[in-house]
């Protein structure tokens, strides 16, 4: 919304302010004011002035060389390329060394013309190009001939004026006119209030003689008026309701047009002007549409109702689409002479939902959504009558006709003191309490301990006990409010164990090198299933502001493998991400997707790099398998986990494998397909991605302590030859499985292959730790078992090297 | 044999003084004192004295011998020094050579300011509730006193998934679900989470963000408790010297509602283009719990009250770091993210 002060002061005494403190009264009092705009701001030295002479520029096709009067002995001349520029025209232009927009204008040649300053544009002025009059949009304004030579433009235009912005929230739809700012100012500054006077004379002649109304459902519109105006003249506003529409934002048209908007911005009632011989039936009658009816609007589109729209019609077909915009067929143009003014209160839910249907807001819509005032649909309709009796030379018919069934009761409210002081936390006294409530014009009265309270029919928003403790700390100040905290049995606060071990994964992978990655859920269809575990029907958006964000993601992988290309593609050599986040699957017995939460990980480029050292080791599987290994350590899961070589879309077919915890596939980890990363343009870059619920899900023993050992321990190597597939996993489990309880620990500590072994071949060489709690072993002991494993070994095919 | 004896120490000595390291003077000891040396060989030797010059002549020998040792000693004790010196030389390194890199990662700065807010919270008895990024239009809206229709569900444009489910579009329907789970005991939590809007990306929005809420239920839970615990917030949070100012808002979920400014902690209330010249900056939302909201999760308005305030980590962090854009928290650009790798702020 936005508020003229110079408007605003007819109805309220602002003088003594400036305009920056009573913004910031209004802010902390309840409305927030988002900006406050001098129109009069980068401007100066502006005169009106009348064009005398136009003769086109010898060297140019668009400019014109004016002499203009400003009263002055002599003409000023001044070059314009406007293409409305015409002699007699009274324009405002900037003289030498005057501002425009803050920028200063000097004497200075337009293609070899002098040009003393610069005839100016209302858009050059300051007014928002969407406001401004279509006939002056495209060139220079010209003012109406009664504007003195001579003038200072700033006060004829009334741009030394100042415009607040107000940031309003849905519950004050009150302050959506001028009239309930004025109401908040004048609570706020404890002042009296204005109310324009809506007196007009009548003819004889009466309104429902011309005009029947009759209204279908009073549910969706319990208040119709209706009143008519004859012998109009449909011509441009004055200066004065022009400026003050355009500084609201709202575009002048014609007298009548602009009346009707002039009044919804003073009572915030929409109004609407139906040319009463355009109607033709002498008819008003308001009911649901017609499924699939059609109606052209007011911005010449056309349109199809649904059977839930209201519309009003002549008796025959829709006429205006109630509440939200008039139809074009109807609306007063410059032939018009009679005018229906209908002022009427329609249900806001009905509204809102015909304004959704058609895709259609309006000035209109916005105010009947959030629910008018019902006191005020019959002081508007005067007040248009009276204004098109002045303005427009209209005739006024008497009487208005009118269905009303609406409720014009005020809400009452009944709230102790006590209640007041224990929400706010303090003790405001009962007289501070009556005095703050009949500032905003609250109908109070004190009684048994009890304050009753019937709040005005503008403050739709006053319902209950509380929307009272809110009015009355707002304008007593919050700052008034003291500082307390809750009283109450002391509880410990602390993490779940998700919440906990999602902090220990976070820790644990950053101490491996990686950054934590924030990714988005939504993505494409295309990706939403990429590299998933499990897939699941998808979850997709109604009406997905795009393809790419249009389906809630299976895997967490796609994205952050999305930043990882990113950054390669800005020139980092390394990258190591993690991702702790949910992915969506099916739907549940709620009817919500199942959430799961998944722990990713992606790395590319150097994993141990000391440069002057020369050393250089690139990630491979293993730095990733060693990063997961550690963590699941942390996760005391580590001696439960197994990995098993897969094959999963999009990996290499020969570097991946499944992880597996008890037994259960849980995740994967390995490299991007080489084709992967070719059509990503990435390096070697190895990925791995697991559930944590099943993580979570796995009970763990409690930390338990082992006695430290108080014997030696001996070890033995032995050097196997094996075939190449032939995995180290299988091997340890002979190992282990031979071993016995002495044997304490298997190691890999050499892989070869390649020169010196047969084809097909390679050798594995284990360390092998054996280890008696009770006892020193002796050399004998150890034999004894590892000659076992040595069996076993043989037996399974393996040839010792 | 004295003479000789005289003519040998001189001798043995001068090889000492002569010897260059370690290795050299080992050699001097061996040639000289060890079994096979000329002193012992004199030891030998003396079997073919007199009987009555033995006894003194040994004592000479034993006493030239000892004179030797000690003078050997020192020199060693000498040559070792050297010797130590000439290592610790030659393995001296040029200190101010880069250490070997431990690649460390970081959390994400938004994580960072949640796990801080958290904390913060615990420490005053309040546990983390969470809840799913995908909600029913019930607990999104409906228990928070926005039936369908309501105008202020225009102050979130919601993705729909279908008429009944959507991606919430903040976190308070944890609130709403913890409410009802709690069957009208107390509750004390903060909510962090993922929200979404229907909103393009630009620099200062994302269709996906972060938000933090917390809840307090209880008897006689009042706005100065509200105000009191937001206090304690800002000062933990942006510096003990922070002061608060509540305005007045609207919240449907909320009555009375406010939101709350912190005075600048860049100019400290001076006016700087972080607090736009004004000296405040906007934190946060919050209010009284609305006694409808109450009422539908099963709680007796009459009796009990609360408080409830959210905000956005993203607009924290972007006030705190300075950061200029939000869809840096989503591109995941290294050099954005390794900037957070300090412990404090």
């Amino acid at each position: 919304m936005l508020v003229s002060l110079k408007w605003l002061s007819q109805y309220v005494d602002i003088s003594g302010l400036e305009p920056e403190e009573l913004a910031e009264k209004i802010t902390r009092s309840g409305i927030e004011v988002e900006a406050v705009n001098h129109l009069s701001k980068g401007l100066k030295k502006l005169q009106i002035g009348q064009i005398k002479e136009a003769t086109p520029h010898p060297d140019s096709d668009h400019l014109n060389i004016c002499q203009v009067d400003f009263g002055e002995e002599e003409l000023a001349q001044i070059v314009c390329g406007a293409p409305n520029v015409a002699v007699g025209q009274k324009i405002v232009a900037v003289r030498p060394n005057g501002y425009v927009g803050g920028k200063k204008i000097k004497k200075g040649k337009l293609r070899g013309t002098v040009s003393m300053g610069m005839i100016c544009s209302l858009q050059e002025l300051g007014i928002d190009g969407k406001t401004v009059p279509k006939a002056y949009a495209d060139g220079i304004y010209v003012v109406s001939d009664d504007v003195p030579v001579g003038a200072d433009a700033i006060e004829v235009l009334g741009l030394d004026d100042v415009v607040l912005e107000l940031g309003l929230t849905p519950n004050r739809a009150d302050a959506m006119s001028m009239l309930g700012v004025a109401y908040e100012v004048a609570a706020i500054l404890d002042q009296e209030i204005t109310l324009p006077d809506t007196a007009h004379e009548t003819i004889a002649e009466k309104a429902a003689d011309v005009i029947k109304v009759s209204v279908e459902d009073t549910k969706l519109n319990p208040m119709y008026a209706a009143k008519v105006v004859k012998n109009v003249k449909v011509a441009e506003s004055p200066l004065w309701l022009q400026q003050y529409l355009m500084v609201s934002g709202i575009r002048p048209l014609n007298n009548i047009v602009d009346i009707t908007n002039y009044i919804l911005l003073e009572y915030g009632q929409p109004l609407h002007a139906f040319d009463y011989d355009q109607l033709g039936t002498g008819e008003i009658a308001v009911r649901l549409a017609t499924e699939g009816e059609a109606i052209k609007t007011l911005d010449e589109k056309d349109r199809t109702l649904k059977a839930t729209n209201l519309v009003i019609t002549n008796g025959e077909k829709p006429v205006a689409v109630a509440g939200v915009m008039g139809g074009f067929d109807s609306e007063v143009t410059e032939a018009t002479t009679t005018v229906v003014i209908e002022s009427a209160y329609f249900d806001g839910l009905s509204v809102r939902y015909t304004s959704k249907d058609l895709g259609l807001r309006s000035e209109a819509s916005a105010r009947f959504e959030k629910g008018l005032d019902p006191n005020r649909v019959l002081p508007a309709a005067e007040r248009a009558a009276q204004l098109m009796a002045e303005l427009a030379g209209g005739d006024v018919l008497e009487g208005t006709v009118l269905v009303d069934e609406l409720d014009k009761e005020p809400a009452r409210v009944v709230v102790s003191p006590d209640f007041i002081n224990n929400r706010l936390g303090m003790k405001i006294s009962l007289n501070e309490m009556v005095s703050i409530l009949k500032r905003l014009r609250f109908d109070v009265e004190p009684a048994n301990g009890l304050l009753i309270i019937d709040a005005p029919t503008r403050r739709q928003d006053i319902k209950i006990e509380e929307d009272i403790v809110e009015e009355i700390a707002r304008l007593y100040g919050y700052d008034e409010i003291p500082t307390t905290l809750p009283v109450a049995e002391i509880v410990p606060g602390h993490l779940n164990r998700n919440q906990q071990v999602r902090r220990t994964i976070r820790y644990q992978l950053e101490e491996a090198g990686l950054y934590q990655a924030l990714t988005y859920s939504l993505t494409s269809d295309a990706l939403a299933q990429k590299y998933a575990l499990e897939t699941a029907p998808t979850t997709r958006l109604l009406m997905p502001m795009s393809e790419e964000r249009s389906t809630l993601r299976q895997s967490v992988l796609p994205h952050l493998i999305e930043s990882l290309v990113y950054n390669i593609s800005r020139q980092a050599d390394t990258v190591a991400l993690y991702e702790i986040g949910s992915v969506f699957l099916g739907e549940t017995a709620e009817g919500l997707p199942l959430e799961r939460e998944h722990v990713a990980l992606a790395m590319t480029g150097k994993w141990v790099e000391n440069a002057w050292q020369g050393e250089h080791k690139q990630v491979d599987f293993f730095v990733l398998k060693g990063a997961l290994e550690a963590l699941f350590e942390k996760l005391s899961v580590a001696d439960r986990i197994t990995y098993v070589a897969a094959k999963v879309d999009g990996m290499h077919p020969g570097r991946t494998a499944d992880i597996l915890l008890d037994g259960e596939r849980i995740g994967f980890l390995g490299q991007l397909h080489p084709q992967e990363q070719k059509n990503l343009g990435v390096k070697d870059t190895f990925v791995a991605e697991f559930n944590l619920a099943q993580v979570l899900a796995a009970d763990i023993a409690p930390l338990q302590y082992v006695a430290v050992p108080r014997f030696p321990s001996i070890s033995r190597d032995i050097a196997l030859v094996v075939d190449r597939t032939t995995t180290a996993a299988s091997l340890e489990e002979i190992i282990t499985a031979a071993g016995g309880k002495l044997l304490k620990a298997v190691n890999v500590f050499d892989v070869y292959e390649g020169d010196h072994m047969e084809a097909g071949k390679k050798s594995i060489a284990f360390s092998l730790t054996y280890f008696d709690p009770e006892r020193t072993l002796t050399d004998e002991d150890v034999t004894a078992v590892h000659d076992k494993v040595v069996a076993a070994l043989q037996e399974n095919g393996v040839t010792l090297r | 044999m004295q003479e000789q004896l005289a003519q040998l120490k001189a001798e043995v000595l001068e090889k000492i003084a002569a010897a260059q390291d370690l290795k050299q003077l080992n050699d001097v000891r061996v040639a000289y004192l060890g079994k096979k040396g000329p002193i012992t060989d004199l030891l030998k030797g003396m079997g073919k004295l007199p009987q009555e010059e033995r006894p003194k002549m040994g004592a000479l020998v034993n006493e030239t011998r000892a004179q030797v040792q000690e003078v050997l000693d020192a020199r060693k004790v000498e040559l070792e020094a050297a010797a130590l010196d000439a290592q610790l030389e030659s393995e001296t390194i040029d200190v101010t050579l880069p250490g070997r890199t431990v690649k460390v990662g970081n959390h994400h700065p938004l994580t960072r300011i949640i796990e801080e807010i958290e904390d913060l919270f615990i420490g005053m008895g309040y546990e983390v509730a969470e809840g799913p990024e995908v909600e029913k239009d019930y607990y999104n809206f409906e228990a928070l006193n926005l039936p369908k229709g309501h105008p202020a569900r225009d102050m979130q444009d919601t993705f729909y998934i279908s008429e009944e489910i959507l991606m919430r579009t903040h976190t308070s329907p944890v609130q709403a679900r913890t409410m009802e789970k709690a069957q009208g005991k107390p509750i004390r939590i903060i909510c962090p989470g993922k929200v979404f809007r229907r909103d393009n990306d630009d620099a200062t929005h994302s269709h996906q963000f972060n938000q933090i809420e917390g809840l307090v239920v209880g008897e006689d839970i009042a706005m100065s408790d509200l105000k009191g615990t937001l206090d304690l917030f800002a000062k933990k949070m942006f510096g003990e010297d922070r002061e608060i100012r509540l305005r007045p808002s609207y919240f449907p979920f909320t009555e009375p509602s406010v939101e709350m400014d912190i005075s600048c902690f860049k100019c400290g209330g001076e006016g700087c283009n972080v607090c736009k010249g004004t000296g405040w900056i906007e934190i946060l939302g919050a209010g009284m719990v609305h006694p409808n909201v109450l009422e539908m999760a099963g709680y007796d308005p009459k009796k009990v009250t609360g408080f409830a305030f959210g905000m956005g980590p993203e607009r924290i962090a972007m006030l705190k770091y300075g950061v200029d854009d939000i869809r840096h928290f989503y591109t995941n650009d290294v050099r954005f993210l390794e900037q957070f790798h300090r412990a404090e702020d």
